[in-house]
């Protein structure tokens, strides 16, 4: 497909936990073995992200939310699947194969007091990337560019030469993402930009997020758990449920009629602020470990319609419907039990 | 009478350069078996509010002035002694983070029990079986066997509500629980917000949630005050606040809600511009004057005080615009 920017497929992200070769030892039916202990953090996930649009990413901690992230920008190797970008393949590049990709795509960080080195001026911040992939670039056109956009995220040009404790939560927030946008990308990962910030100022982020988009034609990928935030900014939302995509669809058709049942549960524990009551649907038992995934659908143990078939065989991700554009993976819904 | 009643209480603390007022001409009240809300952003004061109503303040920090008066007695003239027979006891607090409030190398049980015997004259087996009863409350299932078991044994939504379950053990007054929500992830929000519920009305208490969350306020508590750099500026009853606020910062905070507020043409949020203000750097007059697009002069020269506002005696704001034709 042509209009779409970024690509997974089937992609796979394990990690070894099973630390040194001594703890790796087990002693199994008499004898010894080297047993390696991996989590499973994403587990064959594949869509598309078309150009111009917010796509959000929504499940909760442990999903692989984060990790799917990091992979698709390439911060790590995935263990098995493909990432394209525009149609090309990246996962498998060199570092040096990847940097013209790396100007295209940058990251926005949860925590602006840890992802601001705190050494570096802001001058300093947003000078490195343009010296870094510019290479030859003058004096004049730096400061150019950094006034431009320090003016554009809201951050007094005069201040480039003070240090990230000197700024607020929201405005270190801002200077990360004037570090990502001054290099003029048009792909940002963007994992839990306001989540560690006050609703006041979260509201001011997602504002110039949303107008750098519209200035600047950029293309997100949005991680949140947030799921007001995602109904506000995003234009589909992907729910992942440990490591597993549970439903694709775009914003409106997710919020009227969500169809898979970790959707539903997740859809109505947030509190209304309106003073509308509503039930929430309870989930049996506890998210299990991506150490040891359960056979089946993953959501199966905590599911109140799982059924044999469940159990057993994974779902895939299909579409709910000729007239809906959703895609669901669960059998439930598949056979229309739900 | 209130059960609780906080009057013109003052926190501050001692610094090298001067005092630092955190709590500001504070006063509140909390009945029997009421649920009141406090909400602001980080740094408001919510927290100190809590810690002040239980003398938990730690130095530099102290109460310089007001009252604090629990079933007609002055809790902040209480010694440590005397404080000791209250907390835990007749009020007790829930943390944010329920990895930090257990202790990791004490069974569940243990702490439960050491919990209990340190206000009750009671024997182990007796204590074990209160505690068993909580656990049963906050469902814990199999609480004889999850007793002897490490906090490392329990998911975060369990943690909390073993957390719970130690509040509740001495059966208090009040419960007050500081973002007891906040590290958790929404759908085990809901079932602590659900459990919350449940409790303060099988219990007969009075809950006192602090947090940053309106939705969590909206759907728990029936009472609200929204505090902004150490003061309380606006109460009333939840339904009310949150349907029609009136003062302009807690207007800004409903309207600056992903899918709640009001958004333009362009479906951007509305903004309140600015930060909350360092408490060394608080403006003269209204401390949200230079962040409120209704500013006047007079919101810069005078402090406003908290005023009933309108038809209903809930309803207190503290500003100089509202209800004066102009708000």
């Amino acid at each position: 497909m042509n209009d779409s920017i970024v690509r997974i497929e089937n992609l796979v992200k394990y990690f070894d936990i099973s630390g040194g070769f001594l703890e790796q030892l087990q002693i199994r039916s008499g004898k010894v073995r080297l047993h390696k202990t991996e989590v499973k953090a994403v587990n064959g996930v594949s869509f598309e992200i078309a150009v111009g649009e917010t796509l959000a990413v929504v499940g909760e901690s442990g999903c692989g939310k984060s990790t799917l992230a990091r992979t698709v920008m390439g911060l790590y190797p995935p263990t098995s699947g493909k990432v394209f970008y525009r149609g090309e393949r990246i996962d498998n590049l060199s570092s040096k194969q990847m940097l013209p990709y790396r100007q295209r795509m940058q990251m926005i960080f949860q925590d602006p007091y840890a992802s601001l080195n705190p050494r570096k001026s802001v001058r300093q911040t947003l000078e490195e990337p343009l010296r870094f992939h510019r290479g030859k670039i003058s004096a004049a056109e730096v400061n150019e560019r950094m006034a431009e956009v320090m003016e554009q995220v809201g951050v007094n040009p005069a201040w480039q030469d003070r240090f990230p404790h000197e700024f607020s939560g929201g405005q270190r927030q801002r200077i990360a993402i004037a570090r990502a946008l001054v290099i003029d990308p048009e792909f940002i990962v963007a994992d839990e930009p306001v989540s560690a910030l006050d609703v006041s100022i979260q509201a001011q982020i997602l504002n110039l997020m949303m107008d750098a988009q519209d200035q600047r034609g950029l293309t997100y990928l949005f991680i949140t758990h947030d799921l007001s935030v995602v109904r506000h900014v995003a234009t589909r939302v992907a729910v992942m449920y440990l490591g597993t995509l549970c439903e694709l669809a775009t914003t409106a058709e997710l919020y009227d009629t969500p169809y898979h049942p970790y959707t539903q549960a997740l859809l109505s524990a947030i509190p209304r602020v309106d003073g509308t009551k509503q039930k929430h649907i309870k989930l049996a038992g506890e998210i299990p470990t991506p150490i040891n995934l359960p056979t089946g659908c993953v959501f199966h143990s905590r599911c109140i319609h799982a059924d044999e078939r469940c159990r057993n065989e994974i779902p895939e991700l299909l579409s709910v419907s000729d007239t809906s554009g959703s895609l669901v993976a669960c059998h439930a819904v598949a056979e229309g039990r739900l | 009478m209130a059960l609780l009643e906080v009057k013109n209480l003052e926190v501050s603390f001692a610094l090298r350069h001067g005092d630092l007022v955190a709590l500001n001409d504070v006063s509140f009240t909390l009945d029997k078996r009421e649920r009141l809300g406090v909400v602001g952003e980080s740094g408001a004061g919510k927290s100190v509010t809590g810690f002040a109503v239980i003398n938990l303040i730690s130095k530099p920090g102290r109460i310089t002035k007001g009252e604090i008066l629990f079933d007609g007695k002055r809790l902040d003239q209480f010694s440590e002694h005397e404080m000791r027979s209250i907390r835990g006891n007749h009020i007790s607090m829930i943390f944010q983070d329920p990895m930090m409030t257990l202790n990791p190398v004490l069974t569940v049980g243990t702490q439960m029990v050491e919990t209990l015997r340190a206000h009750r004259k009671i024997s182990k087996a007796e204590a074990e079986k209160i505690a068993i009863k909580k656990l049963e409350l906050v469902h814990i299932p199999s609480p004889e066997r999850r007793l002897s078991q490490y906090p490392h044994e329990f998911s975060g939504g369990m943690r909390q509500r073993i957390i719970i379950a130690i509040a509740l053990l001495t059966d208090p007054a009040i419960i007050i629980a500081d973002e007891p929500t906040t590290a958790l992830d929404v759908t085990i929000q809901a079932e602590i917000m659900d459990l919350l519920l449940e409790l303060c009305d099988a219990q007969d208490m009075a809950l006192m949630l602090i947090t940053h969350d309106l939705g969590v306020v909206a759907e728990v508590t029936e009472r609200v005050m929204v505090m902004y750099a150490g003061k309380v500026i606006e109460t009333a009853k939840t339904i009310d606040l949150v349907r029609n606020p009136r003062h302009p910062y807690t207007k800004g905070l409903i309207n600056a809600l992903p899918g709640h507020g009001e958004c333009d043409q362009e479906n951007r949020l509305q903004q309140i511009p600015g930060t909350m203000p360092n408490l060394t750097e608080i403006a003269p007059g209204c401390s949200f004057h230079p962040r409120c697009d209704y500013c006047q002069d007079i919101c810069r020269s005078t402090v406003p005080e908290l005023r009933q506002i309108g038809e209903s005696k809930e309803r207190w704001v503290s500003c100089h615009l509202v209800g004066k034709g102009q708000l």
